[in-house]
C-alpha cells in the first residue's frame, strides 16, 4: 500500500511481452475455438437428424397404414384388415381418467408447497419426494398398481391403468402448479388479503386466476406425457382385443396395441403399429405445441 | 460470433515505446456512432485518450458514457444487432473495423465492471488464467507476474498468505482491486473502468481511487463514474455526456469550475441528471 | 350485534381456510405416502424372492424358470452397463447442443432449435423403440457391426467389445436408443443452467480477450458444475428406468455378454417381457417384483443426487 512497496514493483517484471509467442498462442487458441464450435454444431445437427429421422420414419412407414379403416374398425387378427378403433378410444378413455384423477391432487399439492409449506420441513420433503416420483421409472408404477389393485382384486381393469397414469400425473402438476404460484408477486397477495378476504379465496379466485395459464400447460404436458406411456398399462389394464368401455375389465391403448402389433410377424399388423406409432406421436407433440402456445399467450 | 482474421492482421503489429509523448492521443475517436439495432446509442463522437492519463466520462444515466467503453474493446460484438461505425484509432488501428483480431484487441484494451466478476477458481489461478491466454511463462516469472500486479493493485499484503484459496472469499472491495490485478496482468495498454466502485464501501472507494493514481504512470486509463467528486479527484481530462453525445471534454479543474456549455454546468451544478 | 356478524363472518372465514389448508396439507402428505406406498408394495412384492435366494439373488446370473431359480445379476449388469454407455454417447452430444445453443447460434435460430430439442424429449419411449428396432438395428446389422467387427475386432486388448455376430441388436445398440433418448433432456436441462450465469461474469472474460470456448470452459462450466452434474445424473435416472426403448433392441437374453454387440437385457426389460408370463404370487412374479424393487432403489439414489445438485436451495 504504501508508495515505497508500489515503486519497488513499478516495472513489469520478466521478459517483454513477445507478440511473436502472443501471436502463436492466439492462433492456436482461435484454431481450437472453432474445432469446438464445429463440433457443437455438429452435435446440434445430430441431435436435430434423429429428430428427423423419427418424424420421417413415422410419416413414411405410417402414412402406408393409415386408411379409414383404423378410425372405423377394431383390433382383429391378422389379415382381416382390423383398425385401432378400441385403442384409440381406449387411450382417451384412460389418458383423461388419469389426468382427472391425477391434476386435482397435484394442483393441491402444488398449492401446498407454494402457498402453505414453501420452507418447512414438511414440505421440503413433499418436494424431494414430488421431484423423485417425476423421473422415477413408469415401469414401477405401473408393478406398484399391479400389487396394489390389480392383484388383490383379482384382476386387471381399465381403472387400475387409470391409477397409474394419475400416478405419474401427479409430480408434473405439482411441479407446475409450484412453479407458476411462486412467480405470483407478492405485491398481488398482500392486495387480495389487504381487501380482508381469506387465504383460501385469495388462493382459488386471485391465484389459481393470475396462473392460470402455467397450470394449464403443466395438465397438458401432463397429458401429453401419460398418453404415450406403455410400461404401466402393461401391469394394469393388460390390453384388449375386443371393443370395451367396462373400466372393471381389461381394456386396449394404443401404446400397448403399437406393442405388441410392432413385435408380430405379421405385416398388416406391423403396418397399423406404424400407423398408430403416427397418430400417438402427432397427438403429443400437438399438445405440447399447444401448451407452449398457451403459456407463451399467458406470459 | 466475432468478426476475426488471421492474428497478425490485427493489432500487436505496433508497439508503444516509453519515450511516447504524454499529450500524443492513445485512442483518438472521429464520428463514431453506436447503434442498438436502430436507436442511435452514440452520436457522432470525437474524443481522445492521452497516453497515460486519466479521462473520467460523466453524465446521467443512459448518456452513453458506459456503452462508449464496450464498444472500444469490443463487448458489444457478443450482441446481435449491436454495431458501431466511425473511428476509433488506436496506434493507427480502426479499434471497430472488422479486421481487427478482437480477442487480441481485449488483451491491449482491459475493462473492469461496475460489479466485482471473480472467477470461480482461486485467487493466483484468477490473476494467471487472463496470462496464460496471450503468453507462455515459467512457474516462476508466473509466481513473479501475480506478486507483481497484486502489489499494484494493493492487495498483495492481503491476499499473499491465502493466493491459493478461492476468490469468492474476497471482500467486496478486494474482490474488485483483484479485477483490476487481474486485468493489469494482462499488460493491456488502456484500462476502461465502469464505475469500478459504485458497488463498494467508501474506504474500498478510497483505495480504488489511489490505485487508478498510481496506475496511470503505465496505463492509459477511462473511468465512468456516476460521481462527480470521484471524476475530480482521479481524472486528468473530464468528457460531459448528454443524450448520447460528447458535450464537452476539458481538463478536470476547468469543467467543474468553467464549463464552456450550459448543460455541462447544469449537470455539474446539480440542476439535473 | 354488528360485533356478533363480524365475529361470526370471521369464524366463517377461519373454516375455509382451515379446511383448505387441510386439504392441502393431506395433499402433500399423500404424496409422501405414496413413495412410501411405491418402496412398500415393491418390497412385500418381492420379499418371497428375497426369503428364497437371499442375498445371492442380487449375484446370481441365472433365469431359469423351470428350475425356480431366478438371479438379478444379469439385468442389473444389464441395466448399469446400458445406461453409463448410455451417457457417455449423450453427455458430449447434449453438451454440444447446449453450448450452441446458449452462445454460438444466432438469435433468430435458438427459440426453433431449442423447441426442436424439447419436442425430442416429448415423443413416447415407444416410438423411440420401433425407430430402433425398424431404422438403427438394420443399419448397425449391415453396416457399423460388420465393420467394426472385421476392424476393431481384430484389434488385440479391445477386439472382445466387437466380437460375436452381427445381430444389430445387443447392448451398444440399447445404449444407442438410449442416448438419443435422453441427449434432449441433458440438453435441456444445460442450456437452462448455462443460461443462468450473470452476462458480467462472461463479459469480464470476454475483456480478458478470451474465445467462445475458453469462456465456456473456464467460466461457464465452473459456475454451473453442480447443475450439470445434476441434469447428467437426472439422464441417467430416465436411462435406468426405460423399457419400450429398451426391450425393442437389447436381444432379450439372460447372458452376460463382453462384446457390445451381445444381446442381454435390463431390469425393465425383463420385467416387461417376463410379466406376461408369470402367474401372480409366483416365485417368478416375485422375483420380477424384486428386480423391480431393486431398479426403484437405483433410480431413487440418482434422482436423489440429481435432485439436490440442481435444486440446492428452495428458497423462494
Amino acid at each position: 500500500m504504501s508508495a515505497t512497496t508500489l515503486s519497488a514493483a513499478g516495472a513489469i517484471p520478466g521478459p517483454a511481452k513477445d507478440l511473436r509467442v502472443s501471436e502463436a498462442l492466439g492462433r492456436s487458441r482461435h484454431r481450437r475455438n472453432m474445432i469446438v464450435k464445429a463440433l457443437c454444431f455438429a452435435a446440434t445437427a445430430i441431435g436435430l437428424l434423429f429428430l428427423a429421422s423419427i418424424l420421417a420414419t413415422l410419416v413414411w412407414r405410417g402414412m402406408a397404414g393409415l386408411s379409414l379403416t383404423v378410425f372405423t374398425t377394431s383390433t382383429l387378427p391378422p389379415g382381416s384388415n382390423g383398425g385401432l378403433l378400441n385403442a384409440i378410444v381406449g387411450s382417451l378413455i384412460q389418458t383423461l381418467i388419469g389426468a382427472a384423477i391425477g391434476t386435482p391432487i397435484g394442483l393441491m399439492v402444488g398449492t401446498y408447497l407454494a402457498e402453505y409449506a414453501r420452507d418447512s420441513a414438511l414440505g421440503n420433503s413433499v418436494r424431494f419426494v414430488s421431484d423423485v416420483l417425476l423421473s422415477a421409472p413408469s415401469i414401477l408404477i405401473g408393478l406398484f398398481v399391479y400389487q396394489l389393485v390389480v392383484n388383490p382384486f383379482n384382476g386387471f381393469s381399465a381403472i387400475a391403468g387409470c391409477l397409474a397414469l394419475a400416478v405419474i400425473v401427479i409430480p408434473i402438476v405439482v411441479r407446475t402448479t409450484e412453479d407458476m404460484l411462486r412467480l405470483i408477486p407478492a405485491t398481488l397477495r398482500e392486495a387480495v388479503i389487504g381487501l380482508g378476504a381469506p387465504k383460501w379465496k385469495m388462493i382459488t379466485l386471485v391465484c389459481y386466476r393470475a396462473a392460470r395459464e402455467g397450470i394449464m400447460t403443466g395438465v397438458l404436458l401432463a397429458i401429453a406425457r401419460v398418453a404415450g406411456e406403455t410400461a404401466p398399462l402393461l401391469f394394469t389394464s393388460l390390453g384388449n382385443l375386443n371393443w370395451s368401455t367396462d373400466l372393471t375389465k381389461p381394456m386396449a391403448s394404443l401404446p400397448v396395441t403399437i406393442y405388441q402389433y410392432a413385435g408380430s410377424a405379421f405385416q398388416d399388423w406391423i403396418d397399423l403399429a406404424w400407423a398408430g406409432a403416427l397418430l400417438i406421436t402427432l397427438g403429443v407433440l400437438a399438445i405440447n405445441i399447444i401448451a407452449r402456445l398457451v403459456l407463451r399467450r399467458g406470459v | 460470433m466475432s468478426v476475426t482474421t488471421h492474428p497478425s492482421h490485427g493489432l500487436g503489429a505496433l508497439k508503444t515505446s516509453p519515450t511516447e509523448d504524454l499529450n500524443t492521443a492513445k485512442i483518438a475517436m472521429r464520428g463514431l456512432d453506436f447503434f442498438y439495432g436502430d436507436n442511435r446509442a452514440l452520436k457522432g463522437i470525437a474524443l481522445d485518450f492521452p497516453n497515460r492519463q486519466v479521462t473520467g466520462l460523466i453524465g446521467p444515466s443512459g448518456c452513453g458514457k458506459s456503452t462508449l467503453l464496450r464498444v472500444l474493446n469490443r463487448m458489444y460484438d457478443l450482441y446481435p444487432g449491436q454495431r458501431a461505425t466511425g473511428e476509433a484509432m488506436m496506434d493507427g488501428i480502426n479499434l471497430i473495423g472488422d479486421d481487427v483480431d478482437v480477442n487480441a484487441l481485449r488483451a491491449r484494451v482491459g475493462m473492469v465492471f461496475q460489479k466485482p466478476t471473480p472467477f470461480p477458481m482461486t485467487i493466483y489461478d484468477n490473476i494467471a488464467f487472463g496470462v496464460k491466454l496471450h503468453e507462455k511463462l515459467s512457474k516462476a516469472a508466473m509466481d513473479e507476474r501475480v506478486e507483481w500486479c497484486l502489489t499494484r493493485s494493493a492487495l498483495w499484503g492481503e491476499a499473499k498468505d491465502r493466493l491459493h484459496t478461492s476468490a469468492m472469499g474476497l471482500s467486496g472491495g478486494q474482490q474488485q482491486r483483484l479485477c483490476i490485478a487481474r486485468t493489469i496482468a494482462v499488460r493491456p495498454e488502456v484500462i476502461l473502468l465502469d464505475e469500478p466502485t459504485s458497488a463498494l464501501d467508501p474506504i474500498s472507494t478510497l483505495k480504488i481511487e489511489e490505485l487508478i493514481d498510481e496506475l496511470k504512470s503505465d496505463f492509459t486509463i477511462a473511468i465512468v463514474t456516476h460521481n462527480m467528486q470521484q471524476a475530480a479527484r482521479c481524472a486528468d481530462q473530464v468528457a460531459f455526456f448528454y443524450l448520447g453525445e460528447m458535450v464537452e471534454c476539458a481538463p478536470a479543474a476547468q469543467l467543474f469550475t468553467a464549463p464552456r456549455e450550459k448543460r455541462t454546468q447544469e449537470y455539474v451544478t446539480g440542476r439535473f441528471g | 350485534m354488528q360485533q356478533a356478524t363480524v365475529l361470526s363472518g370471521k369464524r366463517n372465514a377461519n373454516w375455509g381456510d382451515r379446511i383448505f389448508a387441510g386439504l392441502a396439507t393431506t395433499s402433500g402428505v399423500f404424496v409422501l405416502v405414496l413413495l412410501g406406498a411405491i418402496i412398500i408394495g415393491l418390497a412385500v412384492g418381492g420379499a418371497p424372492a428375497f426369503r428364497a435366494f437371499g442375498a445371492f439373488f442380487l449375484v446370481d446370473a441365472e433365469w431359469d424358470p423351470v428350475q425356480e431359480l431366478f438371479g438379478a445379476l444379469v439385468p442389473v449388469y444389464g441395466t448399469i452397463v446400458t445406461s453409463i454407455l448410455a451417457l457417455v454417447i449423450a453427455v458430449p452430444l447434449a453438451f454440444g447442443i447446449a453450448f450452441y445453443l446458449t452462445e454460438l447460434a444466432p438469435g433468430w435460430l435458438r427459440r426453433p432449435v431449442g423447441t426442436a430439442v424439447e419436442l425430442l424429449a416429448a415423443v413416447p419411449s415407444i416410438i423411440y423403440g420401433m425407430w430402433g428396432f425398424f431404422v438403427i438395428v438394420p443399419i448397425m446389422a449391415k453396416v457399423v457391426q460388420p465393420w467394426a467387427i472385421d476392424t476393431l475386432g481384430e484389434v488385440p486388448l479391445i477386439g472382445f467389445l466387437f466380437a460375436g455376430p452381427p445381430f444389430g441388436t445387443g447392448i451398444l445398440t440399447a445404449a444407442l436408443i438410449l442416448a438419443v433418448m435422453i441427449i434432449p433432456f441433458i440438453a435441456a436441462t444445460m442450456r437452462d443452467v448455462f443460461e443462468t450465469v450473470p452476462p458480467v461474469y462472461k463479459e469480464s472474460a470476454y475483456g480478458l480477450g478470451c474465445t467462445t470456448w475458453e469462456v465456456m470452459r473456464s467460466i461457464v462450466i465452473p459456475y454451473t458444475r453442480a447443475s450439470v452434474v445434476g441434469g447428467i445424473m437426472l439422464g441417467l435416472g430416465r436411462a435406468l428406468g426405460e423399457t419400450m426403448a429398451v426391450t425393442f433392441v437389447i436381444g432379450n437374453t439372460n447372458r452376460i455378454s463382453t462384446s457390445l454387440f451381445g444381446p442381454g437385457n435390463t431390469i425393465a426389460s425383463i420385467v416387461a417381457l417376463e410379466f406376461p408370463e408369470s402367474e401372480a404370487d409366483s416365485l417368478k412374479m416375485s422375483s420380477l417384483l424384486a428386480l423391480g424393487f431393486i431398479l426403484f432403489v437405483i433410480s431413487f439414489i440418482v434422482l436423489a443426487i440429481s435432485r439436490m445438485l440442481l435444486r440446492p436451495r428452495t428458497k423462494a
